[in-house]
């Protein structure tokens, strides 16, 4: 099996972040609770999730038979006390005994209803005695995994083909990408049946990380630190979503947990670990495996243009504007001479972001074709036609 | 001004009200002014149901791109600042400055000058609220909540927000402490406080709910822009503090809103299904009770809204059990209609139809919020769809249809004229049938997995947002219908009778239809 | 309007609304200070002091190992460097520790930080106790300039015994530079714009 085929392979079930890794990750399956008509929370893949899980079967069927006696008894009375049919109206109003029933036996349902809950929750909350611990950063737009044990870190972006898809005049159909809006490029990978806590904190703003199947969600708030804790019984692939409205992308920024087989995750840890001087190389499997170039070859204007375009709408537009016009603090990059004229500022500025400002660092955040494309993009859109092309091997030098 | 004291009959009056723009501008007249307030709320009902229908058609398909995210995100926003403080609450208002003074007895407001202020500073906001959405960077696109830091990302919009906010509040405490002064000082001889109408009541207990929570939520905002300009640092984590203070003063005022949106509701269904089950209201004063419970346990269930942000256990099972407890006098309430309606002599006009209709589909709302009031499981439920479809069952089949069937149920005291009863039952009908298509489906959506406020989503989701969507329009387009007979019923129709009902029971039925200019100056005697 | 006998006077419902209302205004921002004792009290949000305290009082429990595990984050991707020597330490209750973090500024210019403390579980916050701490004020840091710096800390032995584990996390924010920054004409206002 050639590597390409393997990778393709393997990208399919858990995203790029498996790629060197062996071919038993192409077990792990694709979890059934996500599909189309689903109604249902998931039972979820830990002993929590099957709790909360039990706790809101419980107290639907509950709500349920309540809210069937009230219809009931409304629908009973529209049809037995009609004027039409002769109903005469009688005049009572009043009746302590009724009133009194029927606010004590809801009290002591919410009362049977509260005993599990509290259960459930204590749960939730007791973080110790874990076995390894992952550091969740959330971004606009995307997600940081910290091994805190290991030393392992890595962004989780949106995956491409569901970027293509999601644009304005897209190239491919999202109809036609596996897993559209709910993939990422480096999944989340841990092991299964060990007892894994999450620290979540933001770059940013408030983010929340929610994967159904955990059954929690939690969030990740700037300068704070939250716990949260899940044992995977099964291994699989596992999917969820940014749950906290973090600005324009907050629709684009997945979850992909692919949890496996205590063996299978020590190899892929092996992988990370020791593969950390090709880690390079790795993305750039990645890249060739998405279609992008696999060397530093040096990229046409158009593909440039292509490329900076989409970067620009995913991470510059929401302040600079459509037309890089700016507004209020964030300045205007259409016919602003320094852009035009400084090729090299403009890249410090994306690579490194700008002290004491809103403009981030995009060095760690972005591969060198999209700085490269970016760069382009600003220096040459809205009339700025600098002429200047700038490729990917200046991005590398300039790091 | 009219209000000298002449020997005036209310069923003859020679003070016809000026004629022209001036009369609107400067009216201090309750009914004027209610008046206003309600043709405010239908323009703006109408301007955030255009918000929801971009939202809707967006959310359609997978990967439409009919508009930008980020414009997505300030159709969510606008909606719900619109549809909350420009709709729900002005026609709760304008009901209030209508039925209050003739329900009670009073020949107008306690201060009709503070209402006539408090009623033009609504347009001046919203004015300037929904211009901001042609500024550039857009509008507010951090959602109604206006949580830090992303609402400091707002471009030049942010001051405008701020400033839009501090009117629509200084409007609606000027509007409330009007109420209550009213409420409190003008009764009638015998019109003692448990011989109110419950609209009354439930006003009465709403307004002082918004004179205590509006502050909060001025103080709120207040921080948010000193910290933007001024450079201080209430919900900045660099400068000590902290972003989660903000949600917790916004819920303090946020929770209690909630309630301002739905106890008037209750009023109106209390005065509705009594006149058409021709049956005196079960339980009167347990119905005040549990009006009065609810406004206090909304001080106190705040955090439920918050249970991800990581509260340590004890405030998590705190506002659990405090939350759990609100299901007690609500359900005793539901329970006091069902009553009513048992042994009654009923038969189904409009607002009936949608009395019965907000007592089932309240219940539906009411419900999921039993099992949102979980923390466990809460923290599946929070931020999906289960929670859209959650607040729009208790806000859309609840408030709305509450001020809806209020409108068919009162619309003949004010034109003078019957509306048309069939148009009247076609608008029901298909709001009844649609706003179920288009809400019920986000309960699954919610469950299986789709958060809120997302412009675009997997394909698992395509089926019930179609589905929705499909609800959405036609609900829209039904509410034209409204309209229409609205404007049909002041423009003519069959003489109303002073009755209108035959089962209704208060003071206001005992005035000619319509009403005249001004009522109750002398007041009536109640026994 | 006022000439009217039987009009009753509404001056002292409104007056009394009206300070409600300016009392409810001024509780808003008493909510400021009242959630911070209440965080301070229950360690809601993961709490943790800005401010030193003295020492350890009371005998150290030698019995009992405490995890502390430090984990670091720059706020908006700046490029700063900022982590722990190590990243954990296992102490004993009640005796002092001094942890280091090296902290570098990669930008060419000089610049100020603050760094923000935070521990989980937000419960035991209120027994973190730190007794010199490069948090407590803002830093200055000269371009490209890398510093060791130290906290110095103990675990109150008050500590639930549950908890095994405590997370001190740092959060680097850049609070620009003490000269002008880049974008000169729209300093002020990109300021305002970072926090």
């Amino acid at each position: 099996m050639n590597l390409k085929m393997l990778t393709r392979a393997l990208s399919a079930v858990g995203g790029a972040g498996l790629l060197l890794f062996a071919a038993s990750a192409l077990a792990v399956p694709e979890s059934e609770w996500r599909r189309p008509w689903a109604l249902n929370l998931p039972q979820g893949v830990t002993s929590l999730s099957e709790q909360v899980y039990n706790l809101h079967m419980l107290v639907f069927w509950i709500v349920c038979i309540i809210g069937l006696i009230v219809f009931f008894g409304v629908f009973y009375s529209v049809w037995k006390f009609r004027k039409s049919v002769g109903a005469v109206p009688a005049q009572w109003h009043h009746s302590t005994t009724v009133e009194i029933i029927w606010t004590v036996i809801p009290f002591l349902i919410l009362l049977f209803i509260a005993i599990p809950a509290t259960q459930t929750m204590v749960k939730i909350d007791d973080t110790s005695d874990y076995d390894m611990t992952v550091k969740v950063t959330g971004y606009q737009w995307m997600w940081e995994y910290e091994y805190l044990d290991e030393d392992i870190s890595f962004f989780s972006r949106l995956d491409r083909d569901s970027d293509r898809a999601r644009q304005r005049n897209p190239e491919i159909r999202p109809q036609d990408v596996e897993h559209y809006l709910l993939n990422v490029d480096n999944p989340l990978v841990v092991p299964v049946n060990t007892r894994i806590r999450f620290l979540l904190t933001a770059n940013d703003v408030i983010h929340a990380w929610w994967v159904p199947e955990l059954g929690w969600k939690k969030d990740a708030i700037p300068g704070f630190i939250n716990e949260a804790w899940a044992e995977i019984r099964e291994p699989g692939v596992y999917r969820g979503q940014c749950a906290e409205l973090c600005g324009r992308d907050h629709g684009f920024m997945p979850i992909v947990v692919v949890a496996l087989e205590q063996d299978d995750y020590e190899a892929w840890v092996d992988e990370q670990v020791n593969g950390n001087g090709e880690a390079e190389e790795t993305a750039e499997v990645a890249d060739e495996d998405n279609g992008e170039v696999a060397e530093q070859e040096d990229m046409s204007m158009d593909e440039l243009m292509s490329v900076g375009e989409r970067v620009y709408g995913n991470q510059c537009l929401a302040c600079h504007q459509a037309e890089g016009q700016g507004m209020a603090t964030f300045p205007a990059l259409a016919g602003n001479d320094q852009v035009i004229e400084d090729r090299e500022w403009v890249k410090d500025v994306i690579i490194n972001g700008v002290s004491g400002t809103a403009m981030q660092a995009f060095g760690n955040r972005l591969n060198d074709e999209e700085i490269a494309g970016v760069v382009t993009y600003i220096m040459n859109a809205w009339g700025n036609d600098s002429g200047e092309e700038v490729q990917p091997a200046d991005i590398r030098a300039a790091r | 001004m009219s209000s000298t004291t002449h020997d005036a009959h209310h069923d003859h009056h020679d003070h016809a009200p000026p004629k022209g723009m001036t009369r609107w501008l400067f009216t201090t007249n309750h009914k004027d002014l209610g008046v206003l307030y309600m043709v405010f709320a239908l323009i703006m009902f109408f301007v955030g149901g255009a918000m929801a229908m971009v939202i809707r058609a967006e959310l359609f398909q997978p990967g439409l791109n009919l508009v930008d995210p980020h414009f997505f995100n300030q159709m969510t926003t606008m909606h719900a600042l619109v549809m909350i403080f420009g709709a729900v609450m002005p026609a709760f208002t304008g009901l209030a400055n209508w039925l209050i003074p003739v329900q009670i007895g009073a020949p107008d407001m306690a201060l009709p000058r503070v209402n006539n202020w408090a009623f033009w500073l609504l347009p001046a906001g919203f004015v300037l609220l929904l211009l901001t959405l042609f500024m550039p960077g857009g509008g507010p696109a951090g959602g109604w909540t206006m949580y830090p830091p992303l609402v400091l990302q707002l471009g030049d919009a942010f001051p405008f927000l701020i400033f839009a906010v501090h009117v629509l509040g200084i409007s609606s405490i000027m509007g409330s402490i009007n109420i209550v002064a009213t409420i409190l000082n003008m009764r009638a001889p015998g019109m003692t406080l448990m011989k109110m109408p419950l609209f009354v009541w439930a006003w009465l207990i709403t307004a002082f709910l918004i004179v205590a929570v509006m502050p909060v939520l001025a103080g709120a905002v207040t921080m948010l822009l000193t910290d933007q300009y001024f450079g201080t640092s209430f919900f900045s984590a660099a400068g000590g503090g902290d972003p989660v203070m903000f949600q917790h003063i916004f819920w303090f005022f946020g929770h209690p809103e909630v309630y301002i949106l739905i106890l008037p509701a209750f009023g109106i269904v209390s005065a509705i299904i009594p006149t058409f089950a021709r049956k005196p209201l079960f339980g009167y004063s347990s119905m005040v009770y549990a009006t009065a419970s609810i406004a206090f346990l909304s001080f106190i269930v705040w955090g439920h809204h918050m249970f991800s942000v990581g509260m340590p256990l004890a405030g998590q099972l705190f506002f659990m059990y405090a939350t759990m407890l609100v299901a007690v006098p609500t359900g005793v309430k539901i329970f006091n209609w069902m009553a009513t309606m048992w042994q009654g002599s009923m038969t189904f006009e409009t607002p009936m139809l949608f009395a019965i209709a907000f007592v089932i589909l309240f219940t539906i709302g009411g419900l999921s919020g039993v099992m949102l009031a979980l923390a466990p499981v809460d923290l599946q439920y929070h931020d999906t769809y289960f929670v859209v479809a959650h607040f729009h069952y208790v806000l859309v089949s609840g408030a709305i249809f509450s001020i809806m069937a209020g409108v068919y149920y009162w619309l003949p005291k004010w034109t003078g004229h019957m509306y048309d009863e069939r148009l009247g039952k076609w608008h029901f009908w298909l709001s009844m049938v649609s706003v179920n298509v288009l809400f019920f489906p986000q309960h699954f959506l919610g469950l299986a997995g789709m958060p809120r406020r997302i412009p675009d989503y997997a394909l698992q989701f395509a089926e019930f947002n179609m589905i929705s969507s499909i609800g959405g329009f036609a609900f829209g387009l039904s509410q034209l219908i409204f309209l229409w007979v609205i404007i049909k019923c002041v423009r003519g129709g069959e003489k109303a009778s002073d009755q209108v009902w035959e089962g209704a029971k208060g003071l206001e039925w005992t005035l000619p239809s319509p009403a005249p200019y001004h009522t109750f100056e002398t007041p009536p005697v109640v026994k | 309007m006022n000439e009217q006998p039987a009009r009753p006077n509404h001056t002292k419902t409104v007056s009394k609304l009206v300070l409600l209302v300016a009392g409810m205004f001024a509780f808003g921002f008493v909510m400021v200070p009242l959630y911070q004792v209440f965080c301070e009290v229950t360690g809601f949000n993961g709490f943790v002091s800005t401010e030193a305290s003295t020492g350890p009082v009371g005998e150290a429990n030698t019995d009992r190992k405490v995890t502390v595990e430090f984990v670091s984050t720059v706020n908006q991707s700046h490029p700063w460097s900022f982590r722990a020597a190590e990243s954990r330490m296992e102490v004993q209750p009640g005796r002092l520790y001094t942890a280091y973090f090296e902290i570098e500024n990669q930008q060419s210019s000089s610049s100020v930080t603050q760094i923000i403390p935070s521990v989980a579980p937000g419960a035991a916050g209120r027994h973190f106790h730190k007794t010199e701490c490069f948090c407590f004020t803002e830093q200055s840091f000269a371009a490209g300039e890398t510093r060791k710096m130290p906290v110095t800390f103990y675990v109150d032995p008050a500590l639930p015994e549950r908890t095994t584990t405590l997370t001190l996390s740092y959060t680097l924010f850049d609070l620009g530079a003490g000269d002008e920054p880049e974008f000169d004409e729209d300093a002020a206002g990109l300021h305002a714009g970072a926090r």
